[in-house]
């Protein structure tokens, strides 16, 4: 993941402090010499649909509060199956020459710097021991790009296709999916089926930040450390969703069945199956706006070991190998907690909580028919996030967010207390000089920082190694300044 | 000192008074819309379509059809009150809240209550009309009275004896010999209403909803007022039977369905010829 760019070792014990001076002079720099700066976007990435907008004639900011965020406009067109309710909803109503396409992509530069980590004391001389340091990467990048085709197939029934790229042009299917709504001609039942988004309350498809660590939601993707569970409350799931709403989408009920393969196509771990229950109600609070809070449980369970076959093996390789898809000992987590969208006139906060917990098989790698070792309880933690978001106009939003998580039980008992804790900090802003019914521009500007202690810093880039010690807290900082456009 | 409290006290209600921002809110019910709040909105959501000035000149208004609302004529097709008055406050809060089925307004019911009546006090401040007029006086919509076949009939020569059916067409397709030819107040093509779609009306879905635009007629287009013509019971009577046109499973379909073949020799075609042969 060094590819390409600058690398060095720094002894400065103030990484957060440096990359602001350093967001501060790019940002300076990039703003008044014309610089199009650009970076990679990980696979799974924020999403919003100007199609919609060439098809109905409307801005970008009558279904967004800042796009991609949905506003309960938003929310209602996509509850509705991509319909407003009204007879331009029917693809044949429209022109033959439309198609309901969308692109994105997002040229950026970037800073990453990550501390306390392990690095050869001569580089390129692996005899040479290793000494705590600094990375830090920064240059000119390109996001992936998204080519997402969605919209009716007749009334009431709606589809989207989403291949999405890495920044080297490796594409996958980000999202593939039929939705028959109004079953029954009630809007409280309505069936999704293929690759889609969990129906969280704050979507992290939708949101507002784009840095490598600032990008993701800490606590939608956090497992113990050791912990080879791969669920991610923000991934993509394959399976089937049965939801309803009320005619104003005020309340809302979503019930998912999802092959337990955390998204991943061609079933390459488990047999199983998990679940998903979210409920949320918003009501009118006056001038303060829409106000609404939501329950979720995520109810899953992980494979420990596989079938295996020797015939698959290299010959005389001593080892034997798993044959994908055949996960057995099945063991159970969870993810519950609420969340919630609140507003205060022009400023909005996205209040969130989880209790999770994994499985002492799990938490501790061991196979289900192996004895755990001594000691072993199910790891557990909660986290948290409060982001805010201050519209000053619909075309200039001012983005922070604070997220933390805290263990509070290792899977096993000589693990220190601390490992594995986060806390995570982000602030930016959006401003959208281009906000039309065919296209949207923004440029962005993200500073971002993380703490993860004693382990390797959940980023999008993937950058990271666990430190020295599990007692070090590894700081993980991102700067992002980029044109995020989409047509 | 108390004669220059009692001055600037004036001159504040004055200019309070004589400011658009005072004279454009908007009452509905209990709620008060702000103009510069619906300001904010009406750019966040409408600009695109209805244009910065009002004027149905947004950036898509080339590429629409019907052309969007021109809020500085002040002309409104959605009302209670009689043509050629301003609507009230509640007419334009229903139309912004009900949107137009067959044309590009959404309903907008997911915007919270405060914030259309915002865009309704926003809306009135394209047009100096708000200054100097008072909305009409609601019309009164008597009680309905039973659907029975002979009010369906009624409404049936009614339909033909107003030449409904010159824009309408005989069956209520919407294809009467005049259809091609109608346009609205701004000479831009508009088609007659076609009840074989069984989309909703423009202004509405029930009854009353449909009583409401014939006494009213639909201000800037062909659609006239029949108020000062057709008597209130006579306009139920045509409800009644223009329910028979739609392909919904209502009371009046069924009475009409369920009289109509032991009887279909006996009544007469719509359309040109007035009364020659049968019709269904």
């Amino acid at each position: 993941m060094l590819r390409g760019f600058l690398i060095f070792r720094s002894p400065r014990k103030f990484p957060a402090l440096a990359s602001i001076v350093a967001f501060a002079a790019v940002a300076f720099a990039v703003l008044f010499s014309n610089i199009q700066p650009a970076y990679s976007l990980p696979l799974y990435r924020i999403r919003a649909i100007p199609a919609f907008a060439r098809k109905y004639g409307l801005p970008c900011s009558a279904c967004h509060t800042a796009w991609p965020e949905l506003n309960n406009f938003g929310q209602v067109f996509r509850d509705n199956g991509y319909q407003l309710g009204n007879d331009h909803d029917s693809p044949i109503f429209q022109n033959p020459s439309y198609f309901p396409i969308t692109f994105r992509v997002t040229p950026n530069w970037h800073r990453e710097s990550t501390n306390h980590q392990p690095l050869d004391a001569l580089a390129g001389n692996a005899s040479s021991g290793l000494i705590d340091g600094n990375v830090v990467q920064h240059g000119f990048d390109l996001s992936g790009i998204d080519i997402w085709a969605a919209g009716t197939i007749t009334k009431n029934i709606s589809f989207s296709v989403l291949p999405s790229s890495n920044s080297s042009g490796a594409f996958h299917f980000e999202n593939a999916y039929v939705r028959f709504g109004n079953l029954l001609n009630n809007h409280w039942l309505n069936l999704q089926f293929g690759k889609f988004e969990l129906d969280n309350l704050i979507s992290e498809k939708r949101f507002l930040f784009l840095s490598s660590n600032g990008g993701l939601y800490q606590n939608y993707h956090f497992v113990p450390v050791g912990d080879p569970n791969d669920f991610g409350l923000g991934v993509n799931q394959l399976g089937a969703e049965v939801s309803g709403h009320s005619d104003n989408s005020y309340r809302r009920y979503g019930v998912a069945v999802l092959s337990s393969d955390n998204g991943n196509v061609a079933l390459p771990t488990n047999r199983s199956y998990d679940t998903y229950l979210t409920f949320s109600q918003a009501f009118e609070a006056g001038r303060l706006g829409l106000e609404r809070l939501g329950v979720y449980a995520y109810i899953g369970e992980r494979p420990t070991f596989f079938l295996t076959s020797a015939a698959l093996s290299t010959p005389g390789a001593g080892s034997t190998t798993p044959i994908a898809g055949t996960g057995s000992g099945n063991k159970p987590f969870y993810r519950v907690g609420f969340s919630g969208d609140l507003f205060l006139g022009k400023l909005e906060f996205l209040p969130f909580f989880m209790d999770g917990q994994d499985s002492a098989f799990l938490a501790t790698s061991t196979p289900a028919d192996q004895p755990l070792p001594l000691g072993a309880n199910a790891a557990a933690w909660n986290g948290g996030f409060v982001e805010t978001h201050y519209y000053v106009t619909q075309q200039f939003v001012l983005l922070h967010r604070y997220e933390i998580i805290r263990m509070s039980q290792q899977a096993l008992p000589g693990t220190p207390a601390k490992l594995g804790n986060i806390d995570g900090y982000s602030v930016g802003y959006r401003w959208y000089p281009i906000m039309f019914s065919r296209a949207g521009l923004a440029w962005h500007n993200e500073y971002s920082i993380t703490r993860t202690q004693g382990a390797v810093p959940l980023s999008l880039d993937g950058v990271g190694l666990p430190p020295l010690l599990p007692t070090n807290g590894v700081w993980s900082s991102s700067i992002l300044l980029g044109f995020d456009f989409a047509f | 000192m108390k004669t220059k409290i009692s001055l600037g006290a004036v001159f504040l209600v004055v200019t309070a008074l004589a400011s658009p921002g005072f004279a454009q809110n908007a009452q509905i019910g209990k709620l008060r819309g702000s103009a510069p709040v619906g300001k904010v909105l009406y750019r966040r959501y409408c600009v695109g379509c209805h244009g910065p000035q009002g004027d149905g000149n947004g950036e898509n208004a080339a590429w629409i059809d019907p052309k969007p609302r021109d809020f500085t004529a002040a002309v409104f097709k959605c009302r209670s009150t009689p043509t050629g008055t301003l609507p009230t406050d509640q007419d334009l809060f229903d139309a912004i809240t009900r949107g137009f089925v067959t044309t590009n307004m959404p309903p907008w019911k997911p915007l919270t209550n405060p914030n259309r009546a915002d865009l309704v006090a926003y809306v009135k401040t394209f047009s100096a009309r708000w200054e100097k007029e008072r909305p009409g006086a609601a019309i009164t919509i008597p009680p309905e009275p039973a659907v029975t076949i002979a009010g369906i009939l009624h409404g049936r020569e009614l339909f033909q004896k107003n030449d409904c059916w010159k824009c309408h067409g005989p069956q209520g397709h919407g294809d009467g010999p005049s259809a091609p030819t109608l346009t609205d107040s701004k000479d831009n093509p508009i088609r007659p209403y076609d009840f074989a779609t069984g989309s909703r009306f423009k202004c509405g879905v029930s009854n009353q909803d449909l009583y409401r635009m014939f006494m009213t007629g639909l201000d800037g287009t062909p659609m006239p007022s029949y108020a000062d013509t057709m008597q209130p019971a006579d306009a139920w009577d045509l409800v009644h039977f223009l329910r028979t046109l739609q392909p919904f499973h209502t009371q009046e379909a069924a009475t009409w369905r369920a009289w109509l073949p032991s009887h279909w020799e006996e009544i007469k075609a719509v359309g040109p010829d007035g009364g020659s042969g049968a019709s269904q």
